[in-house]
């Protein structure tokens, strides 16, 4: 069942690779991969918010937060104060795990509705300071950012860079380079559902007073989930930043922690792959509505209905279910 | 993808089929104006005023033959005021639509976000958000239409040096626009000279009463007149607070509640405040000899009488933005982004309902802070002081 287990997950991880890869050859519009840098990116996020809600069965309302300390970290220590775009990112990312430990402990003490309270309250405290620290933040009106770099070595999108002797755009580096990124991401998360801690984190989700029962310190392994999906967020707050070079407080926002957790539920809790669908539906869809103009909101609001009515379980879970029900049903016809 | 492809083809086919039609008409494309505004969201205020006037007079010039012989066409999106939306509709404007001029961008945020892919591009790019950032430094491809929030500081401390005023208390909200003004206030005023700023509150953006920062202001020793920099409902509250408590002192207002719903929310405590607003909102007192006034006065009567409701001035930044992309694609001759770019850059005495612009290298706002008209709440309406 293990082995199955893994295989399968091995499989989700090769079948996303080709996926990423083999999309330079179907799009070429720069707009395009502008586009597909910021899904993978963000889906980068998601599959850590994953770990939290799919694996450990807590809800964060406030992982946009995280994202926006990382992202104006990044921004303030880079432009402000000449540091190279990994050193911020590190530290960055440091500092947010501090700062998810120190909250973490007591708000994973809760349960329910107090927990989602809790972190719903961290998210905003965040996004207000980033609106009124106007001196290091720029305020509401957002700040430049400069682009990444890495031992003196420049990664913007408006550059033109050679890999294996051939000649790319900036956009495509940097749609490659996240591309690379979320695959880490997804590579980092498996392993970590497969370890100790993931069953751990499984054996909370099913019930966590039998997991206490059986040994498991559940405050320990929900805060470090906790840290982790917090990690994630921040890191790819400063990557979706050195993308987009401008930032405002708008990523802080709740309503991007609620985008985040809504490509959670679309794609399926607890399916990697299947929140990396729910990312790249929840950010394409607004591109492919921007042409209905008034009915944008109506029609996105529609199709969400109907797809947590239809499949409550996520897209790719009902999906795969309905592949599995077909292919046993055939499988009993040949019998 | 798909829908470029279909979007492209049904293109062709609209132009093959006008060819058909007028053989004597050189099928020429149209002109592409693409624009993201914050039509919905907490900006929409500035957005749907926006789209409604660029929709109205982009079909008041195609029926009037259009520019250079050719149509236009606006290709729109609802950024909701989101600066990453903004930053991919303008890429995608630029990339996807291939459009010749940009005029949008309704918030700071939103404008300032897209800069870098508009400057990279090099397109010409007119935006219509307020902040002094966007046009200074002067950026190459990109331009604006409102006056900058520090020339409405400096018309109100001219107009308080003017009555012998010289100790303001300032009262700000921390929104975007509140904070910004607050600091633009603080630099005109030591730039200036002559006038200081003795008492300097703040407010949030959902406070509902204001009466503690009035009271220390209200207290601050030598204090002669009050300045509020707000948007919303905020400055509202400040108005009514201000005659509750009974200050007796000369009272100014900003540029951003320079609109006759302020008037109905603040009722009879904003009798007596003075504000920095566009000839728009008086059009009737202006001068016969005024040089804009046939242009607003066309404005107010056009847009009420397409769209049944008042007029208000972030419409008419749209409308300027349009009416200067127009000028610069005649004077260029055609939609070459570098040639309208510098024809842009040379326009003199393009006369707006927001001002009279005279463009410059090292200014590309072409607006002075006389622009503003400074008015002052008689008998619940506006009436010009100067």
């Amino acid at each position: 069942m293990m082995a199955q287990f893994s295989q399968f997950r091995l499989k989700g991880l090769v079948f996303l690779a080709i996926v990423v890869f083999a999309l330079p050859l179907f799009i070429s519009n720069p707009f395009h991969y502008g586009l597909a840098t910021q899904i993978a990116l963000i889906a980068g996020a998601v599959v850590g918010l994953n770990l939290l809600v799919g694996f450990a069965g807590q809800i964060s309302l406030g992982h946009a937060g995280f994202f926006g300390i990382g992202a104006y970290f990044s921004a303030i220590m880079t432009s402000n104060y000449g540091w190279s775009a990994i050193p911020a990112l590190v530290v960055g990312a440091i500092g947010v795990a501090i700062i998810a430990w120190t909250v973490g402990r007591p708000i994973l003490r809760l349960k329910g509705h107090y927990l989602s309270m809790a972190t719903l309250a961290v998210g905003f405290i965040i996004a207000i300071i980033l609106n009124n620290e106007r001196e290091l933040t720029g305020g509401p009106d957002g700040m430049p950012m400069p682009a990444f770099d890495v031992f003196g070595w420049e990664l913007s999108v408006f550059g033109q860079y050679s890999l294996f002797g051939m000649d790319i755009s900036g956009d495509l580096a940097w749609y490659l380079f996240a591309g690379v990124i979320l695959l880490a991401a997804v590579w980092l998360a498996q392993n970590l559902i497969d370890s100790p801690i993931g069953r751990a984190l499984r054996s909370v989700h099913g019930s966590e007073v039998a997991a206490s029962v059986v040994g498991v310190n559940t405050a320990k392994y929900k805060s470090l989930v906790f840290v982790i999906s917090a990690v994630y967020a921040s890191v790819m707050g400063a990557l979706y930043g050195h993308f987009q070079g401008f930032i405002t407080p708008s990523i802080a926002s709740f309503d991007f922690s609620i985008l985040l957790i809504t490509m959670v539920v679309l794609g399926g809790m607890g399916s990697t792959i299947g929140v990396i669908i729910g990312a790249v539906v929840l950010e394409l869809l607004p591109q492919v509505l921007a042409d209905f103009q008034e009915m944008e909101m109506m029609l996105f609001g529609l199709i969400l209905m109907l797809t947590m009515i239809f499949m409550p379980k996520g897209l790719l879970p009902t999906a795969a279910n309905y592949l599995n029900k077909r292919r046993s049903k055939s499988a009993g016809g040949d019998a | 993808m798909f829908k470029d492809i279909t979007r492209r083809a049904s293109k062709f086919a609209a132009i093959a089929a006008a060819g058909l039609l007028a053989m004597n008409v050189q099928a020429a494309e149209p002109i592409r104006i693409g624009s993201f505004l914050a039509v919905t969201g907490p900006a929409s205020f500035l957005g749907d005023p926006e789209l409604k006037t660029l929709e109205m007079y982009v079909e008041k010039i195609n029926e009037e033959g259009g520019v250079l012989g050719r149509q236009l066409e606006l290709v729109h999106y609802d950024d909701a005021g989101n600066a990453s939306k903004a930053r991919n509709f303008a890429s995608r404007l630029i990339r996807s639509d291939r459009v010749d001029i940009i005029v949008g961008g309704s918030t700071t945020g939103a404008t300032m976000a897209a800069v870098p892919m508009v400057e990279q591009a090099g397109i010409p790019f007119i935006s219509l958000a307020g902040a002094v950032v966007i046009t200074d430094p002067v950026k190459k491809w990109v331009f604006k239409t409102p006056q900058t929030d520090r020339m409405a500081a400096e018309r109100v401390l001219t107009d308080m040096k003017e009555r012998g005023l010289t100790k303001v208390g300032l009262i700000s909200g921390t929104g975007g626009f509140g904070s910004s003004g607050r600091e633009q206030t603080l630099a005109a005023a030591s730039a200036m000279g002559g006038i200081e700023i003795v008492a300097d509150e703040t407010y949030g953006g959902s406070d509902t009463d204001m009466t503690a920062q009035l009271t220390n202001i209200r207290g601050t020793d030598g204090v002669q007149t009050i300045l509020n920099f707000g948007f919303g409902q905020g400055p509202a509250i400040v108005t009514r607070n201000y005659s509750q408590l009974g200050i007796e002192l000369p009272f100014y207002q900003s540029h951003g509640v320079a609109s006759d719903s302020f008037l109905e929310l603040a009722g009879n405590s904003a009798e007596g405040l003075r504000l920095p607003a566009s000839p728009l909102l008086v059009p009737d007192s202006l001068p016969a000899d005024d040089p804009q006034k046939p242009v607003v006065e066309a404005y107010k009567t056009e847009y009420e009488a397409r769209w049944n409701s008042k007029v208000s001035t972030f419409g008419a930044y749209a409308y300027d933005g349009l009416m200067l992309a127009v000028e610069a694609i005649e004077k260029a001759g055609s939609t070459d982004k570098a040639a309208v770019r510098d024809a842009l850059e040379s326009i003199q005495g393009h006369v707006g309902v927001t001002g009279t612009f005279n463009m410059s290298p090292e200014d590309h706002n072409g607006l002075e802070a006389e622009s503003f008209r400074i008015l002052e709440v008689q008998d619940g309406s506006w009436k010009l002081i100067n």
